[in-house]
């Protein structure tokens, strides 16, 4: 692309002495294409498997092709369809909540703080749970939330409810139970870059600000959120396209059958017919849905965000 | 740049209005209340569950199931540790996972380091093709299918070196090392190639002593990332029991209350009567969050640095 004009003019014609000085160069990045080769590339090509009926016996090349056959069963099956819906469901409450307006709210209050030990103090807490595996938060989570939890202790003292509630066999409540998990876990880590933003902003805005009599509200309304404008966006757009993404190890966690309707995501989907079941095509033509559409989703929120003067991807 | 670098996370700036204003009024006084509030229930809702998971792991499990054990152990015992520690899977499966930490670690960091060292070369030939060959990779993968059967045909399942081989280069990694590199000085390589130092040397000698922050940010990103990872041994390691991880183990453990019954009887038969399957829970969560937890004062500083780098070059 443009990299092209970048180089110098006598980076045009690649001369021998020129590439005889960065042979050693040349070996290295040789040996990471063959390795990107193998382990990246080379897995693309098993895309082929979703056109035909893939049997290990008979291989990549000697399988029965089928061409859409895979996807037609797909579209057909009323549990992908439902799947679809609880990945991106799924995947937007954890993009509107815990990904984007908490954080933001939480590191506009946190910059408000006074105290700066007080902040630091809350800033450690809030971090810790984001380099905690899955396995641990969800294993905390069912306990919080067990019939003897302290969730429903917490509730039945405050007199709200007389029976405990069992969270998890309530299919209402799966996609809020994982909103919250994701929440919990981080929250405190995807406010470090909207804080870092607003660090970044002028203080001179906020002394402008004051001096036309803007209060505190004032101040966040009109200086700190515009400011956070761009880095709201960009930071949007790039995890849109993680939205079919946002499904699968909290999922599989969590879910179990009384909520399997609502719990199971395209990963999860994938799992059970392509390594459960053995069928290869299957799993792999329900893992190229996925990556085509997350890849339009970006192209399309970036077009959108061209269009309409925003600060964009690519 | 090096501003940003040695920001320490609660380095905010506080806005010189807010200094300039002595006279509190009222509802400046109500706003820190609350904002205080907020501060402490959000540090209360993330350390209450484990705090509470601590205290439960120090307490006798059949005491334990009568409730009322919040943050102090009411039965003081050491047996769900003895009887965690007993189990063979478990301390072998610890062994594994500080293996393949520090082992991944290891080639995580040289691989990408390398690899971005290459990229970041202004007068290298290919350097735009080699950068957008693992850009690529970044949005693009083949899938879970394609990969599990590579990995087969590669005979990486059932291996110890599907933990470490196939994550070893990344395109995010890689990209934030090069944006640390790029940012370095050209005149210090230029001067080290006029005394004759070839690629290697200067990669070792000069580049890689100054990218000591950026380093020890991915390296604390991959060893977080490896130790956490449990979902490639169910994947791939699932029939080899000598190679799975702590992880892994816990979550049978979670998963499975029945599997416990037989191994509480075997390991401790003075002892084991007390003890219940979420008293165990309770200690080997603990103790696989116990690494992260003691390092994590440690390195704080780090993982901030290396999110700030990421995020402004995204």
């Amino acid at each position: 692309m443009a990299n092209r004009n970048n180089g110098s003019p006598r980076d045009a014609v690649i001369t021998k002495k020129i590439l005889y000085r960065q042979r050693v160069l040349i070996a290295l990045a040789i040996v990471f294409v063959i390795y990107g080769i193998i382990f990246y590339y080379i897995p693309l090509g098993g895309w082929i498997m979703a056109f035909e009926n893939y049997k290990p016996k008979t291989g990549l090349f000697g399988s029965k092709f089928v061409g859409l056959d895979k996807f037609k069963f797909l579209f057909s099956d009323k549990t992908f369809i439902q799947v679809i819906r609880n990945t991106f469901c799924m995947g937007l409450l954890n993009l509107i909540f815990p990904t984007t307006i908490f954080p933001i709210i939480f590191a506009i209050l946190l910059n408000e703080m006074k105290s700066l030990g007080g902040k630091k103090a809350v800033q450690t807490i809030s971090y810790l749970p984001h380099f905690l595996s899955w396995i641990i938060v969800t294993g905390i989570l069912h306990d919080s939330l067990s019939n003897s939890g302290i969730v429903n202790e917490v509730l039945q003292k405050l007199g709200i409810i007389k029976d405990p509630i069992s969270f998890f066999s309530e299919p209402k409540m799966f996609w809020w139970i994982v909103c919250f998990a994701h929440l919990w876990k981080e929250m405190g880590w995807n406010a470090i870059i909207y804080l870092s933003a607003i660090s970044s902003i002028d203080p001179c805005l906020y002394e402008a600000a004051s001096i036309d009599g803007a209060g505190r509200w004032g101040k966040i309304k009109h200086v700190t959120l515009p400011s956070l404008r761009p880095t709201i966006i960009v930071l949007l757009l790039m995890n849109m396209g993680f939205i079919l993404n946002a499904g699968f190890e909290v999922q599989y966690l969590l879910g179990n059958g009384l909520v399997q309707s609502v719990s199971q995501t395209i990963d999860i989907y994938v799992l059970t017919w392509g390594v459960s079941q053995n069928d290869y095509s299957l799993g792999t033509a329900a893992g190229i849905f996925k990556s085509v559409v997350s890849v339009l989703i970006i192209v399309i929120c970036n077009a959108v965000a061209k269009r309409s003067g925003e600060e964009r991807l690519f | 740049m090096s501003n940003q670098m040695n920001g320490a996370p609660g380095a905010i700036r506080v806005t010189m209005t807010e200094n300039k204003h002595n006279k509190t009024k009222t509802s400046d006084t109500i706003f820190h209340v609350v904002n205080a509030i907020i501060m402490i229930m959000i540090c209360v809702v993330t350390l209450y569950p484990v705090l509470n998971t601590l205290a439960l792991s120090f307490n006798d499990g059949v005491d334990a199931v009568r409730g009322g054990v919040h943050l102090i152990p009411r039965m003081f015992t050491w047996t769900n540790y003895s009887t965690v520690l007993n189990q063979k899977n478990i301390t072998h499966g610890a062994l594994i996972s500080v293996i393949r930490t520090i082992v991944g670690t290891l080639l995580a960091l040289a691989a990408n380091a390398l690899l971005a060292f290459v990229v970041a070369q202004k007068k290298f030939v290919f350097r735009s093709q080699l950068s957008l060959f693992w850009v690529i990779t970044m949005y693009v993968n083949g899938g879970m299918i394609p990969i599990l059967l590579l990995f087969q045909k590669l005979k990486l399942t059932n291996s110890f070196w599907v933990y470490v081989i196939p994550a070893m280069v990344g395109g995010f990694n890689m990209l934030v090392l090069r944006t640390y590199m790029e940012g370095l000085p050209d005149s210090l390589q230029e001067a080290a190639e006029i005394d004759g130092a070839g690629f290697m040397t200067i990669f070792l000698k000069v580049i890689s002593p100054l990218c000591k922050p950026v380093y020890a940010t991915i390296a604390l990103f991959v060893a977080v990332g490896q130790w956490n990872s449990w979902f490639d041994t169910m994947l791939y390691n699932r029939m080899a029991t000598e190679y799975t991880t702590l992880q892994y183990e816990l979550m049978k453990l979670l998963s499975s209350v029945t599997s416990l019954k037989g191994n509480t009887g075997t390991t401790a038969p003075g002892q084991g009567v007390n003890i219940t399957p979420l008293s165990v829970r309770s200690a080997a969560t603990i103790l696989t969050m116990a690494p992260i937890v003691m390092l994590y004062p440690f390195l704080q500083r780090y993982f901030v640095t290396g999110l700030t780098i990421g995020g402004v070059k995204e």
